[in-house]
């Protein structure tokens, strides 16, 4: 009787929690709102861009090449190779969108793996670690990306290789800080105290205070490595043609800026307005999270 | 104060000594051997085998890499394979160029990054906070080769105001400051300064306003003075962390420059690295990485001393 009264009191007390508390201030945020249908909409493209697409992204047509926007049958216009640039975009969402997002989320894992590990177990693994990633931030990251793709050789694997590696450096730096941060509290030192083993306490109290942050830090490169990777593309790294990649189109119809200047720029205009859409996506995260820079 | 600065020096010998390591990697993480680029596809395995031990490619990794090292050290980067001519050579002309697209470019968004973090940190949450502050994430994500291509099709192909590609008239690739050369620096440097631009703007914005939120700025004004006054104590709070970034961003530039460059033609290390990966020109391109990454390690480490003598306060390690 007594343990199901208060079993009930205990639920009704119940505080709505903290994700709930991001989702509603989330909500709440116009620009961050928009920004996250606008990326709902691009992935759902890129998914369904067989049903969405007019034509064939690939067929090409000697006599259609480098119609204007507006074009009967080619609503944005053709390419240098006649192909419909409409159905090239909507397609091209599928490549730029994994290039730029998969380095991010694969460098996410492997980043924090490390910099949880340099920050929890410290002293000499933490310098053998961390000086070794110092290392790969002395390097600008264009560059860094750049170089180890343009030694490996273009193709997808090699692009998202070195770019791969371009963001496990800032993620594992973000993570080893938060996680020392966190290993100096109280409650980690009591849990240690009570006999609780290393991989417990991180999995029970460093991860849950360390995850957070360096999520939102890993969002916010995602509109970095968008742009780096359409750039590999864009310098004839990365995605080889005739696969539709906005970088690469990019890179394909520069010649074509005499004829059809906006034609040319619309595969940019859509690095854009995705990479613009991240940004934005991560600050409203930022703020609901209520998480400084 | 020369403890640390030791301390700071030191520190950056591991690091670049690291970095060297990497950059004598690059050649020997590209799929096959360093020769398959300068041998015909038919040479006998004899001649590969005299070309690999005249090159020092059979031998052990760490000794190719001292090996290596030592001629770094004395300016020999080896041989282009697409000119012939010594990678050394062909990196002074191009560095000279890239730097004054990067020095202007940084100080140009520097001023306007500036401009816009201080009236959004001013005015917070006002209405120009939020112009000032949506232009300067436009900055941060803008794809910066497409806005040089935007800047070209307006400027150069619909407007014919300013030339498109090249750094001079007749595409010559020495630099001199008259207007027929600044012609051409124009697009390529306001297209780079976007860059520093949006990131300086966040960061003085954030500074501003946490000056703006202390308590000795409640005194001052409680002192009586003028927002002019306030301006200038904010100014100099603000100052070192700005240009301490602004020292980065240059940085950050003249290693990544090569988008940039690609796309205006621009005759810097960017475009030589563009080249070099195009022509798959392995000593071209680990000797133009390997340099812009010692430029980067070398003015992190000014930036960090010259911040530490502004602000003792500051000492990064």
């Amino acid at each position: 009787m007594t343990a199901v009264s208060i079993e009930k009191l205990a639920t009704v007390e119940k505080s709505p929690g903290y994700w709930a508390g991001v989702a509603r201030r989330f909500s709440r945020d116009p620009v961050a709102m928009i920004a996250l249908v606008v990326v709902v909409g691009l992935i759902l493209m890129a998914i369904f861009a067989p049903l969405v697409a007019p034509s064939d992204p690939y067929r090409t047509s000697m006599l259609r090449r480098l119609r204007p926007i507006g074009t009967e049958g080619f609503p944005l216009g053709a390419d240098e190779l006649g192909r419909d640039m409409l159905s090239r975009l909507i397609y091209g969402a599928r490549l730029s969108l994994l290039m730029g997002v998969t380095p991010v989320v694969i460098a996410f894992f492997i980043g924090s793996a490390i910099g949880i590990t340099a920050g929890y177990v410290g002293g000499r693994l933490n310098t053998a670690l961390m000086r070794t990633i110092d290392v790969f931030f002395a390097f600008p990251s264009v560059l860094l990306a750049i170089a180890l793709s343009g030694a490996l050789g273009a193709g997808i694997f090699n692009g998202l290789l070195s770019l791969t590696v371009v963001f496990i450096p800032p993620i594992a730096r973000i993570a080893e800080s938060v996680t020392t941060a966190v290993r100096r509290i109280e409650y980690v030192e009591a849990a240690r105290a009570s006999g609780a083993s290393a991989f417990t306490i991180v999995r029970v109290h460093v991860l849950g205070n360390v995850i957070g942050p360096i999520f939102v830090y890993a969002t916010g490169l995602i509109s970095v490595s968008l742009i780096l990777a359409s750039g590999l593309s864009f310098l004839g790294l990365g995605v080889k043609p005739p696969e539709p990649e906005w970088g690469l189109m990019l890179n394909t119809l520069r010649n074509a800026i005499y004829v059809q200047p906006w034609v040319a720029a619309l595969p940019g205009l859509m690095i854009f307005i995705t990479s613009i859409s991240f940004n934005l996506l991560s600050d409203g995260l930022r703020s609901a999270m209520d998480i400084k820079a | 104060m020369l403890k640390y600065l030791a301390a700071r020096i030191l520190y950056t010998l591991p690091v670049a000594f690291g970095v060297s390591v990497v950059c004598f990697m690059l050649v020997h993480i590209a799929p096959g051997d360093p020769l398959t680029s300068i041998l015909p596809p038919d040479a006998s395995a004899q001649l590969q085998q005299e070309m690999r031990a005249l090159y020092g490619f059979d031998r052990p990794l760490p000794v190719q890499y001292g090996i290596w090292l030592l001629k770094v050290l004395q300016g020999d980067f080896g041989t282009s394979i697409a000119t012939g001519r010594p990678v050394a050579t062909e990196l002074g002309r191009a560095l000279g160029n890239t730097f004054i697209l990067a020095v202007v470019a940084t100080l140009i968004g520097f001023l306007l990054g500036s401009l816009f973090g201080f009236v959004a940190g001013y005015f917070r949450d006002s209405w120009i906070d939020k112009v000032a502050s949506f232009i300067s994430i436009i900055g941060v994500s803008v794809p910066h080769y497409w806005l040089g291509m935007v800047l070209v099709i307006i400027f150069s192909v619909q407007l014919n105001w300013l030339p498109a590609t090249g750094a001079g008239p007749g595409g010559s690739g020495d630099w001199a400051w008259d207007w027929a050369h600044i012609r051409h620096l124009i697009l390529p440097a306001i297209t780079m300064s976007v860059i520093p631009m949006g990131i300086v703007a966040r960061t003085v914005r954030a500074l501003v306003a946490d000056i703006l939120s202390q308590e000795f700025v409640s005194g001052l004004r409680a002192k009586g003075l003028m927002d002019v006054g306030v301006f200038r104590h904010v100014v100099k709070n603000a100052a070192p962390t700005a240009l301490a970034v602004m020292g980065l961003q240059l940085g950050y530039l003249l290693g990544g420059s090569i988008l940039i460059e690609t796309v205006f033609s621009w005759p810097g290390t960017g475009f030589l690295l563009g080249q070099a990966i195009f022509q798959r020109d392995l000593p071209l391109l680990q000797g133009a990485i390997l340099v812009l990454a010692m430029v980067f390690v070398v003015l992190n480490l000014l930036v960090d001393i010259v911040q530490s003598l502004i602000d003792p306060r500051v000492q990064r390690t």
